[in-house]
């Protein structure tokens, strides 16, 4: 039994969070992902949970960290700029394997760009908001359902993978009211997957000493195992260390507990994809656009269809290279410049995609797409 | 009998890092002095520190235990806090974390007056990257970045803890390390949040172009600049230039604790309280 619900879609993502058993937020005000901490912070004192309005965009990330070391799940939501100030502690997380979900609502940038407009222009910024090397792994929600259902498969990946996982909703998802359809909430919560903890006895604990294509185990704190946090280079404790073998063995096990299990992260939709001659490859809310162009497309007797990636990063890059092997026509469209483009060309190993792209604030309409499909192809 | 800190040391992780003679190994004795007398358990303590070389400080100590980002350890205290209220959290930072780059974080952890207790590693340098100016080096001493004499006015972390509205604030120095030990324990024990400042020697990054190249030179010249809080209040305004109190400075047991507080809120949002009005407060504005 489904719910049938009329929300925006950063009702939804703070609405999702609570059912997928987040208990701390912790953030700052900032459009046009505000609401989403409007609505979080009556509903989470209801069941227990604690939503704090911190004093910067740093301080809201750096709580919410600290409460998922502590062994709750936690959020923070922000815009593009909040991103780019949260960017450091985002990498001490992946560091230190501290699980945390983030959602970034995009508004036009750069700076302060466009606040309260619609932009796609934090994808590239997802895949590597802070320094260092790290796998980052983003989510995109295309319509007013993904934002619950993303948000609920963004806390169970970060706990499966102990690391950040960022939701980009865009401004127009996140401020898109109406009708969604969202799982029971005991369905929800029949699929909550805690993350993985050590209960044999303390003087075995060592949570960083795991399989090289495996998370660290993290038990809660204040529960008797005791360990260490940092950003440095460590060792099975935790401790810093700049031992040779075990600073080579960490970063390569940030990398493969991602890479080698990619099938647990991918996640698409095909529209149409069958019969089709033209691709069309968007995401977020260039996708319902798509959709429709696809639809009058079709009954001009223009076949084409969509692929659109849910889990941006990482990208399907198997399934981008099949596509592309399979058809001529290609166009990627988005409300940027062309940074998905740049992984699309890669996956596929072209350089001939056609490109539609804004970024003047607005989004697409349907007739952008039509009108760019008859004129390329 | 000489107090056996074995317990609460990760002994694997001697020798420290810190330089022969630092102030930072003093503290952390006085710390777990401190938690000791309060029989507060290893398990039911988190301690946070940031970037310097009082961010070494959590991975010394047997407790559950973060090494944050420079200048962040009250933000991320401030999570861990408020999803554990029962438990104790104590940030360790030094002036550069606290007072330059994390300045917001400590400013805005004393107005919520939320239960962490805050230890300021005050040596008025930046010690672990080689000298450069802090918010507390003194005006005129050489900084790697000030060599020709420190222009940059300094300011006082008590004052600003007092005025931002922590509701315990205390300075000691580590010539003191009972009395240290006392305005720790006192810290731990007050609900609210505790700011407390340890004036340390750096003589090797401080000391050594500011004529007090050991430790002791360095020691003699804190003590030169601090008087007890009850001398301080019986001295004029000219006399007490260039001074700094010790002691405990402010100490208000009425003031609403945060966690405290939000567990109101929550009580109002499962309908077991009605909604808080300013008449929850004793000071409003």
């Amino acid at each position: 039994m489904a719910r049938e619900v009329i929300s925006s879609g950063n009702d939804l993502a703070a609405k999702a969070a609570v059912d997928a058993g987040c208990r701390f937020f912790g953030g700052y005000p900032i459009t046009p992902s505000s609401e989403i901490m409007h609505t979080i912070s009556d509903l989470l004192p209801k069941v227990g949970g604690a939503s704090i309005q911190m004093e910067d965009e740093i301080a809201g990330i750096c709580a919410a960290i600290g409460a998922a070391m502590s062994g709750v799940r936690a959020m923070t939501a922000t815009s593009g700029p909040g991103i780019s100030l949260k960017a450091e502690n985002l990498g001490l997380a992946q560091m230190a394997e501290v699980p945390l979900v983030v959602v970034n609502v995009m508004r036009g940038g750069p700076s302060t760009g466009l606040p309260t407009r619609v932009s796609q222009g934090d994808v590239a910024q997802a895949k590597n908001p802070s320094h260092g090397d790290y796998k980052s792994i983003t989510l995109c929600a295309g319509n007013l359902q993904e934002c619950y259902t993303e948000v609920v498969r963004a806390f169970n990946l970060a706990d499966r993978f102990m690391q950040p996982v960022i939701v980009l909703l865009d401004e127009t998802i996140g401020h898109m009211h109406g009708k969604a359809i969202l799982p029971d909430l005991e369905e929800v919560q029949a699929g909550i997957k805690p993350r993985k903890t050590f209960d044999g006895p303390p003087e075995e604990y060592r949570p960083y000493d795991v399989p090289q294509d495996q998370p660290a185990v993290l038990n809660p704190m204040f529960k008797g195992y005791r360990y260490h946090f940092t950003g440095l280079h460590h060792d099975a404790m935790g401790f810093p260390t700049e031992e040779i073998e075990t600073c080579r063995k960490l970063i390569d096990r940030l990398f493969r507990k991602v890479d080698e299990h990619t099938d647990e992260l991918e996640y698409n939709e095909e529209y149409m994809l069958d019969d089709a001659d033209i691709l069309l490859i968007g995401y977020g809310s260039a996708s319902l656009a798509i959709k429709e162009a696809i639809n009058r497309l079709r009954e001009e007797g223009i076949k084409a269809g969509m692929f659109r990636p849910i889990t941006l990063w990482p990208s399907p890059e198997k399934r981008l290279y099949e596509l592309g092997q399979k058809f001529d026509k290609v166009l990627s469209v988005e409300l940027n410049q062309g940074q998905y483009l740049e992984e699309i060309q890669r996956a596929m190993g072209r350089k001939d995609i056609q490109k539609l792209t804004k970024t003047n604030g607005r989004p697409f309409s349907p007739q952008d797409i039509i009108d760019k499909v008859k004129e390329v192809f | 009998m000489a107090f056996n800190y074995d317990n609460y040391l990760r002994l694997q992780k001697m020798p420290t890092l810190w330089c022969w003679g630092c102030g930072d190994g003093v503290i952390l004795k006085a710390f777990i002095r401190a938690v000791d007398k309060l029989g507060i358990s290893k398990d039911d303590m988190c301690v946070v520190s940031g970037i310097g070389c009082s961010g070494r400080f959590s991975s010394y100590i047997d407790f559950n235990t973060v090494h944050t980002t420079h200048g962040r350890t009250v933000a991320y205290a401030t999570g861990i806090k408020l999803a554990n209220p029962d438990k104790h959290v104590v940030c360790v930072a030094g002036d550069g974390d606290a007072l330059a780059i994390g300045g917001n974080h400590t400013i805005h952890g004393c107005r919520r007056n939320i239960d962490i207790t805050l230890i300021v590693i005050n040596n008025f340098i930046y010690g672990l990257t080689n000298s450069q100016t802090s918010p507390t080096t003194p005006r005129g001493f050489w900084s790697v970045t000030m060599k020709q004499g420190n222009i940059d006015p300094t300011f006082d972390g008590c004052k600003l803890a007092e005025a931002a509205g922590a509701s315990f604030v205390a300075r000691e120095k580590v010539s003191e390390p009972k009395k240290m030990e006392k305005v720790i324990t006192a810290a731990l024990q007050h609900k609210g949040f505790s700011y407390v400042e340890i004036l340390s020697n750096c003589h090797i990054n401080l000391g050594r172009k500011n004529k007090m190249a050991n430790a002791m030179e360095n020691l003699d010249w804190i003590d030169s600049i601090t008087v007890s809080k009850k001398k301080y209040d019986a001295m004029s305004e000219e006399e007490r230039l260039n001074l700094l109190p010790t002691g405990i400075l402010k100490q208000d047991t009425e003031a609403e604790e945060y966690c405290e507080m939000y567990g109101k809120l929550q009580e109002v949002y499962q309908g077991k309280r009605d909604k808080i009005t300013p008449a929850d407060f004793k000071k409003v504005i």
